[in-house]
């Protein structure tokens, strides 16, 4: 069929269009030299060798996933009960929640930066403080869904109230029955949230710059120093984000009926 | 069911935090934004109206941003219809693939395009080979770098959002459509296409906010040389010398307005598709 081959045509121009950056960047990590040729002359370790030895790159990568997995950690205590006591008991509430994540999606870096220089920077605050504050705010979309996916598939109501009525105190029937039930979507969402954080540039840059050096700022700086660390550094990114996004796609599976994370 | 005082204590962290990190940043923003010394006034936004430069970076941006809007719908829009004809399994790989790369985005994908097609970028150097002369009149480093760039990351964006439009589309539809004698031209133009629409229409504002709130590319790949209104606001609070927080606020508030526009819009035209589904 003709329209057949059209929409194939724009399917594979899509694929190659995503793929040929990540690719060429991965296999530039490993080229020895490649300005003339249209594949590199020579493969070498030394890029990633350097970057390894590199104590300044090890410590922005602590200190990435530090930020991250600390504002993840946060947001599951802070965010996730409240999502709970909401959902499950005062469901008409719910549309609040969901209004914050509609506002907190359209805020993007750039505008709130604005604000959390203008309120913080006077005060002797921290500034890595309110970035992690407002982290545990950005990662809110995504902790909602992953809760409420699961959420969708229990009467998780009536879960509770069926341990209570059998001798259960509230915390056992929330950590024994509840928890479980919602662990793999919750915690595809957790590990979205992580890759995101750990990819965010603009409020860590502008909020607090280089005093706080995670791996993206780092980036930057190599960027128009070393193009193959640069390469190195990118090519440490696509793999973490690789395992990542392979562990939200098995746990999301796991958690059925969880459909747009 | 649940005592007051539990409510409290489960809900009042989380209410606090959205306050202090999203609230009154905001609030404080938008009050920024009308201050002048201890006054109220209004010249921020007579600036930012009638400054050519300010307004020139609206303009960029939402050239910027319609244009690569379009230009991910109209890719997507076909390229789903080719993946709902694959596999289950394979059309679950290419969402993961889909995922992964959009990721994909900011410092590392600006990175990634140099690679491509920097001053000295695999492409680049290909094409001086070959002797094709096109390329000298592209700069990365400028506008149509800037496209490409932001059509790589609406693109997986443009996806994901489009996927479950298409997937509500139901073959009992397509099958009763073509018993009555309709043609697949025919079912998609009368009938797919119209109850997709606020679903498109939905997802294209979506992918104009993404844009128009992007900041890492285009900072990465032109430091601050190219007009945007993300980069204005950027280069307004950080200018060691010269920072106007004020005047930023009043641009920041501007932008914040047009893209709580386009996300309400969305939300709006996206749930009427939903319902009709």
């Amino acid at each position: 069929m003709k329209k057949r081959g059209f929409a194939d045509l724009f399917f594979l121009l899509l694929v190659v269009y995503l793929v040929l950056p990540v690719v060429a960047t991965m296999l530039y990590a490993f080229a020895t030299n490649w300005n003339k040729t249209i594949l590199p002359e020579g493969l070498t370790l030394t890029w990633l060798a350097a970057l390894f030895q590199d104590a300044e790159f090890i410590q922005a990568f602590g200190r990435s996933v530090l930020l991250s997995s600390g504002a993840v950690m946060i947001a599951l205590l802070v965010i996730v009960p409240a999502i709970f006591v909401i959902v499950l008991y005062f469901p008409k509430y719910e549309k609040w929640i969901q209004m914050a994540v509609v506002m907190v999606y359209s805020f993007p870096g750039i505008i709130l930066a604005v604000g959390l220089i203008r309120v913080y920077s006077k005060f002797g605050v921290p500034m890595i403080l309110v970035v992690l504050g407002a982290y545990v705010i950005g990662i809110l979309p995504y902790i909602y869904q992953g809760t409420r996916n699961s959420l969708q598939n229990v009467n998780a109501r009536q879960l509770i109230d069926a341990a209570q009525l059998l001798g259960a105190s509230k915390l056992q029937a929330f950590t024994k029955i509840l928890l479980p039930t919602v662990y793999p979507g919750l915690f595809a969402g957790a590990l979205l949230s992580f890759s995101v954080l750990f990819g965010e540039f603009v409020l860590i840059n502008l909020v607090v710059g280089s005093r706080f050096e995670t791996v993206q700022i780092y980036l930057m700086k190599k960027l128009s120093t070393s193009g193959h660390i640069a390469s190195a550094v990118v090519f440490i990114y696509i793999v973490l984000m690789g395992l990542l996004t392979y562990a939200i796609a098995t746990l999301t599976k796991r958690s059925k009926g969880a459909t747009n994370l | 069911m649940i005592s007051k005082r539990q409510t409290v204590a489960w809900l009042s962290p989380f209410l606090v935090l959205v306050l202090l990190f999203f609230l009154v940043p905001l609030l404080y923003m938008l009050i920024t934004s009308f201050q002048y010394s201890d006054g109220f006034t209004l010249a921020q936004y007579q600036t930012v109206l009638t400054n050519d430069y300010i307004l020139q970076g609206f303009t960029n941006s939402i050239t910027l941003s319609v244009i690569s809007a379009v230009i991910a719908l109209m890719v997507t829009l076909f390229a789903v219809y080719a993946i709902m004809r694959f596999s289950e399994p394979m059309r679950e790989k290419i969402l993961i693939l889909t995922n992964l790369t959009s990721n994909f985005s900011g410092i590392p994908l600006a990175f990634a395009f140099i690679v491509l097609l920097g001053n000295s970028g695999l492409f680049t150097l290909l094409f001086d080979k070959w002797g094709i002369d096109t390329f000298s009149s592209f700069s990365l480093y400028s506008w149509g770098g800037l496209l490409l760039i932001y059509i790589y990351f609406q693109l997986p964006l443009a996806l994901m959002l489009l996927y479950p439009i298409y997937d509500g589309i139901q073959q009992q539809w397509k099958d009763a459509a073509a018993l009555l004698g309709a043609s697949t031209w025919q079912f998609w133009m009368k009938i797919g296409i119209p109850v997709m629409l606020p679903g498109i229409v939905g997802t294209f504002s979506v992918l104009f906010a993404n844009a128009m709130g992007a900041y890492a590319s285009a900072y990465a790949l032109t430091s601050s040389n190219y007009n945007l209104v993300a980069i204005r606001i950027g280069s307004l609070i950080k200018g060691d010398i010269f920072a106007q927080p004020e005047l930023a606020s009043a641009i920041a508030v501007i932008l914040a307005v047009t893209m709580v526009t386009a996300m309400l819009l969305s939300e709006w035209s996206i749930s009427k598709t939903r319902r009709k589904l």
